[in-house]
């Protein structure tokens, strides 16, 4: 191993060629070698990304709840919880931002309209902003623990306010009936090549979440190490960038 | 194929963004890690 | 460990403590609720349509209550962080849960004063009319959405309580939080007020709504302080 190999390990560098390998047979599957739907035709290629991004924010927002659960209920408090939570829900977010926009584009396309008020696409924007806030809150200044304590009661609040948020935007829609929306799932008609398509953006988005989530919580582990110490983060990159040139 | 501004728009921004954050972080942990000891990368 | 009544003993002391802070200080009275008002005037400047402003006078009167309540969680935390009020409670073993719930209840009073106002302004403004049944369900809506909103707003005060930064935080935090209390309290409301032709019955269901948030995030609350706020 190199003396200076960052956050990677052996496995990680298997786990990112893995998913590299992945993602050119996503890109080859989701827009060569598919059909196209009888329905939604072509456009059923933006859920082969879309679909995968929106499922990998699910799976980062569970494990945040999870590691925030694990770091409250413990009497030995570990921040390496605290860490995974802050990890997995950065990457939540950069996923429902990618789902948000391709669901909004994919919209254009078959209703017309970048948006429209349906209770699914409100909650999911809701979801964007609360872990939005989630993130803000982990900024706050005070201690680690602080920072992790804060965090770790927000991320239990968000499982209590997103399914609240959802059941109340669906009353509310329920009134106006002009503008219920067809289920996009329920329209597509997925052939064998399209659904493993689909099945392989999955297994692909969520080898890409483990491998981002592990690089990532390390890399918090060595913010925290520096804060630590008195270090600025930014000194030590820009010192870095400077010798590097 | 149809609409392919919207569908190479939507996979690319999507490669985009990924890859964007992962360099971010890649970097960021390098430049860290040279200035951290063996101890606080317990992971080599 | 306190028991029940000693509970009850502290939560009502905090409460007290809390108005009468706000009756010396008459933040909100002086501050608060001319903001309240100002910012119903400026919807109707901004709407511009008397007809208009009758529809959506609920929706209207429920955004600048949340608006100001955002002022109010402001407020009743500095006052706890200023004097290290909230600190000396705590180390003296007080039990969070109660410190909660009676920092909820002053906040309570606060937001219901405040939306008996918007609701006369509403009426006055606005050309809201209303009949007994109407009445009595906006006072019902008032009750249970400030409820909720109560508990919500000191959990997520607590929550940024003391931190940096925290005044351009809470709003962040707080307005996705209470977005079913403004969907539920406002077609209540509407119902109430009969806006667009809506019957006063269609209300209650949306007061269950308020009632299931409220009892939801009472509960939340209860539990969650004190890990939030415990050093």
């Amino acid at each position: 191993m190199t003396p200076n190999s960052g956050t990677g390990t052996s496995a990680t560098r298997r786990l990112g060629v893995l998913v590299i390998v992945l993602a050119i047979a996503l890109a080859l599957f989701g827009l060569r070698f598919s059909a196209e739907d009888v329905v939604q035709g072509s456009t059923v290629r933006i859920m082969y990304v879309h679909v995968p991004s929106i499922w990998t924010a699910y799976i980062a927002f569970i494990l945040t709840a999870i590691c925030s659960g694990v770091y409250l209920s413990r009497r030995q408090r570990s921040l390496a919880w605290d860490r995974v939570a802050g990890a997995s829900a950065e990457i939540g977010v950069l996923f429902v931002a990618v789902s948000l926009v391709t669901g909004s584009l994919w919209g254009r396309l078959t209703w017309g309209t970048y948006w429209v008020w349906d209770a699914r696409l409100t909650s999911t924007a809701f979801l964007f902003i609360t872990y939005v806030g989630y993130l803000a809150v982990r900024r706050l200044d005070g201690t680690h623990r602080q920072r992790a304590r804060r965090s770790s009661v927000m991320a239990l609040l968000a499982i209590l306010e997103i399914p609240l948020v959802h059941f109340s935007v669906n009353l509310w829609r329920s009134l106006h009936q002009d503008a219920s929306v067809a289920d996009p799932n329920a329209k597509v008609k997925l052939d064998g090549l399209m659904l493993f398509s689909l099945f392989l953006g999955l297994v692909t988005f969520t080898l890409l979440f483990v491998w981002l989530v592990l690089h990532r919580q390390r890399t918090m582990l060595l913010e925290d190490s520096f804060a630590d110490r008195g270090l600025d983060v930014a000194i030590a990159e820009r010192r870095n960038e400077a010798g590097a040139q | 194929m149809d609409h392919a501004a919207f569908i190479l728009g939507s996979w690319i921004g999507t490669g985009i963004a990924v890859i964007a954050y992962a360099v971010w972080v890649l970097r960021r942990g390098r430049a860290l890690s040279k200035h951290a000891s063996t101890e606080e990368k317990p992971w080599t | 460990m306190s028991s029940m009544k000693s509970r009850r003993t502290i939560a009502l002391a905090v409460a007290r403590k809390d108005v009468s802070i706000e009756l010396n200080s008459r933040i909100l009275t002086n501050q608060v609720a001319p903001f309240a008002a100002i910012v119903m005037v400026m919807f109707a400047f901004a709407l511009d349509n008397e007809g208009i402003l009758q529809r959506v006078a609920p929706g209207l009167m429920w955004l600048a209550t949340l608006f100001s309540m955002l002022i109010v969680v402001q407020r009743s935390f500095t006052v706890e962080s200023a004097d290290g009020a909230l600190d000396a409670l705590r180390v003296a073993g007080v039990d969070t849960g109660a410190i909660f719930v009676g920092k909820s209840l002053a906040l309570m009073v606060q937001l219901f004063v405040l939306e008996i106002l918007l609701l006369a302004t509403a009426v006055v403004l606005y050309g809201v009319e209303m009949t007994a049944v109407g009445l009595l369900e906006a006072f019902v809506t008032m009750v249970v959405a400030t409820a909720g909103l109560g508990c919500v707003g000191t959990l997520y005060g607590g929550l940024a309580a003391g931190a940096k930064g925290r005044e351009t935080l809470l709003p962040l935090l707080l307005l996705p939080v209470v977005a079913p209390v403004l969907i539920g309290a406002t077609r209540a409301t509407e119902a109430a007020f009969g806006s667009g032709g809506t019957a006063v019955s269609e209300g209650w269901p949306w007061i269950g709504l308020l009632a299931v948030f409220a009892v939801i995030f009472a509960v939340a609350g209860t539990v969650a302080f004190g890990p939030l706020v415990d050093e």
